[in-house]
């Protein structure tokens, strides 16, 4: 194989298969549909797909399946149909999208979407709780809450042998047992203990892989965009965890990252600032928003959304399978921990993220429709700024609604924020 | 002698400045700016060019700032308006740190460094509460000219507290309380009030460091003035030409692009 093809063949190949296995999903639940199989409803942050995939549970995220609405730019349709229904414009858009999609019988645009059979959540969100209560009203579903112990003040996380880690482990694995229970119950299925084994050898390998993807971008030029490429392999990382297609997935991102990273094939044509993104991104107008950023040689090296909206798998975490039950409490504790300490305890690793990434410039984006991850960002900007001496973006939007994204004050701000950057760059050029 | 210009379209007003090399202003312009932007910004150049009595062939750069700037089509580029408050602020008062902006549907916080650099700033989001708009919701309700609004409000003794933060919606608060027998200079220092705690919120996000500039349109009401000196303990630094500081910072930058263009190609390079 030549160079050239060797780069067309590898380039870009990560977005292609992810696009291609997101279809792939939409057609299993069309499949399950039809096969009057049991689905479950599940979360990013603390899916559970490990034991759920024992049980060959296809899984709906409806988080993702109500983001898709915004990016296919048919959002405002759902929500206006939830608001009608009664909900408030206040309240999360994902929540709102999916009651739609629920009163539409599961016509979603990129397939149907089945009913579930059971809920799966952790308490990493709080909306999660009040969400899941819908479907139960709805569908009469068992609905499963998985309470994980969160860090209890900054800096203060325990790990294995650590007496509190274990007391927290046990509490999470008693809880793991109950939903082993509840699933057995609900699709007839015992429950294998080597078949959670050989999904915890994909999860693991998928984990290596997702870690390996990220650190990678420290590279120069960066090699991906951690805010529009870094969503298509995020939704890989969630809705394959555990499946050989995901694992494969990422061996090949590796591959096209190491590939890029020794070449140096970057995202932009010039790449001129570095930028850390936090906070979930704007996808009602999605590309458009990158592009604001772009057209200025910005691009996005890190996002704490790849950490927490991948349930904290990107630490990589390994399980152990000569212990499976154990371990994957011990993982779910650690990761789903590690979830929430990035949307709440997020200012020391993003003052790490600056080192690492040799970022140049900091954007938060809080959205009017998550108040979980936007709540608290004005305060840790103001802590990274009182330590770092780096630049930073506040900007708002929403993640769902386009009634609250203005594009034109969005420009005018980040055209503002760009002109700085190289006012700073200028002066530190003369002194 | 060459001269630079600088075009600042706002959502009421257009404003046009002329500078020579020496940086002193020489011409200036301010029109409505209508329905028609990209006109707007092509008169109140003329009418600068004019003022001045410069020749057009004479202007070798000009920036376009403001939320028209991708409209002023004859200029050679554009800079926000944030970076361009900060720099005509720091150039008429070089003690500023702080630049409050209140034009007609944006308030604006700036914290700028000593050469007029951005360090920080912050925006109202998505309405016009808080901007000039919202004053002139309550001159339209209480029937009093925008040019009185700031003198009579001076002239309350007992504010009333405006509590709507909606521009839409100040206008029936106010006729509430005209209803209730309120006096107009009360129910304007209300207004003023309102608006000044508003900005005041978006200054503290940035912080506040003295000296504060204020620029913008609503700098000439005298009510606003006041009001904001009250609520920030401070004194604030006010220009007979507050509303030209943005087009004056965008003919800055075109001043700089000027002298860049003449320095030799490798005192460039370093």
């Amino acid at each position: 194989m030549t160079d050239s093809s060797q780069a067309d063949s590898i380039v870009g190949r990560g977005n292609r298969e992810g696009a291609e296995l997101f279809r792939q999903w939409f057609e299993s639940l069309q499949g399950a549909i039809e096969r009057g199989a049991p689905s479950a409803y599940v979360f990013v942050m603390g899916s559970m797909a490990e034991i759920l995939r024992v049980f060959d549970l296809p899984m709906v995220f409806p988080e993702i399946t109500s983001l898709q609405t915004a990016v296919r730019r048919v959002a405002h349709e759902y929500l206006n149909e939830a608001e009608d229904y009664g909900y408030s414009p206040d309240i999360c858009g994902y929540v709102k999208a999916d009651v739609a999609l629920q009163l539409r019988g599961g016509r979603h645009p990129m397939g149907n979407v089945p009913k579930p059979a059971l809920a799966v959540l952790t308490n990493a969100c709080n909306t999660y709780i009040k969400w899941a209560e819908i479907w139960e009203r709805f569908y009469h579903i068992p609905v499963f809450t998985l309470d994980v112990p969160g860090t209890r003040a900054a800096g203060t996380q325990t790990w294995p042998g650590d007496p509190d880690f274990e007391n927290d482990r046990r509490y999470v694995q008693a809880q793991i047992m109950e939903l082993i229970t509840l699933c057995e119950r609900v699709t007839g299925i015992r429950f294998d203990i080597d078949r959670l084994r050989e999904v915890q050898a994909q999860a693991n390998s998928m984990s290596r892989g997702w870690k390996r993807v990220l650190e990678l971008n420290q590279s120069h030029p960066s090699v991906f965009n951690a805010v529009t490429d870094g969503t298509i392999y995020l939704g890989v990382a969630n809705g394959f965890r555990g499946a050989a297609a995901g694992s494969q997935f990422f061996d090949h991102l590796v591959e096209e990252m190491e590939y890029k990273a020794a070449h140096g094939i970057g995202t932009l044509i010039e790449e001129k600032h570095r930028l850390i993104f936090v906070g979930v991104p704007c996808y009602p107008i999605f590309r458009r928003f990158n592009e604001m950023f772009a057209e200025w040689g910005g691009t996005f090296v890190s996002s704490t959304y790849l950490w927490f909206a991948s349930g904290g798998t990107n630490l990589g975490f390994q399980f152990d399978l000569n212990r499976p039950l154990e371990s994957l409490a011990e993982g779910v504790l650690i990761s789903v921990r590690d979830a929430m300490d990035s949307m709440f305890y997020q200012d020391r690793a993003i003052a790490g993220m600056i080192d690492s990434f040799h970022a140049d410039g900091v954007v938060y984006h809080p959205i009017k429709s998550c108040r979980t991850v936007s709540t608290g960002l004005a305060d840790n900007r103001r802590a990274l700024m009182a330590e770092r001496d780096i630049p930073s973006l506040f900007i708002e939007s929403d993640m769902m609604d386009r009634r609250v994204v203005s594009e034109a004050q969005l420009k005018n701000r980040i055209d503002a924020f760009f002109e700085s950057l190289a006012s700073r760059q200028q002066q530190g050029a003369i002194h | 002698m060459a001269y630079a210009a600088g075009v600042d379209v706002g959502s009421t007003q257009t404003k046009a400045i002329v500078i020579n090399e020496a940086r002193e202003i020489v011409g200036r312009a301010l029109i409505d700016t209508g329905s028609n932007v990209g006109a707007a910004a092509e008169q109140s150049f003329l009418e600068a060019l004019k003022n001045g009595g410069i020749p057009d062939m004479l202007v070798e750069f000009v920036v376009g700032t403001g939320y028209g700037r991708y409209r002023v089509t004859f200029g050679n580029t554009q800079v926000t308006e944030i970076s361009c408050h900060g720099r005509g602020a720091v150039h008429m008062f070089p003690g500023t740190r702080t630049v409050v902006d209140m034009g007609g549907q944006d308030t604006k916080a700036i914290r700028v460094g000593p050469r007029g650099e951005i360090v920080d700033f912050c925006m109202n989001d998505k309405c016009a509460a808080g901007t000039g708009r919202f004053l002139g919701a309550a001159a339209s309700a209480l029937e009093i000219p925008l040019e009185q609004l700031g003198p009579t409000a001076l002239r309350a003794e007992r504010p009333v507290r405006i509590s709507t933060t909606c521009t839409v919606f100040a206008e029936s608060e106010v006729l509430s309380w005209l209803g209730k027998g309120k006096k107009t200079e009360d129910i304007l220092l209300g207004v003023h009030q309102s608006i000044a705690a508003r900005s005041i919120g978006l200054l503290r996000r940035v912080g506040v460091e003295e000296q504060v500039t204020f620029t913008g349109g609503v700098a000439r009401n005298v009510g606003m003035i006041a009001t904001l000196q009250e609520g920030l303990g401070c004194r604030l630094n006010v220009s007979a030409d507050s509303h030209y500081i943005g087009a004056l910072g965008a003919a800055l930058f075109a001043l700089d692009h000027i002298l860049a263009s003449r320095m030799p190609a490798d005192a460039v390079k370093e």
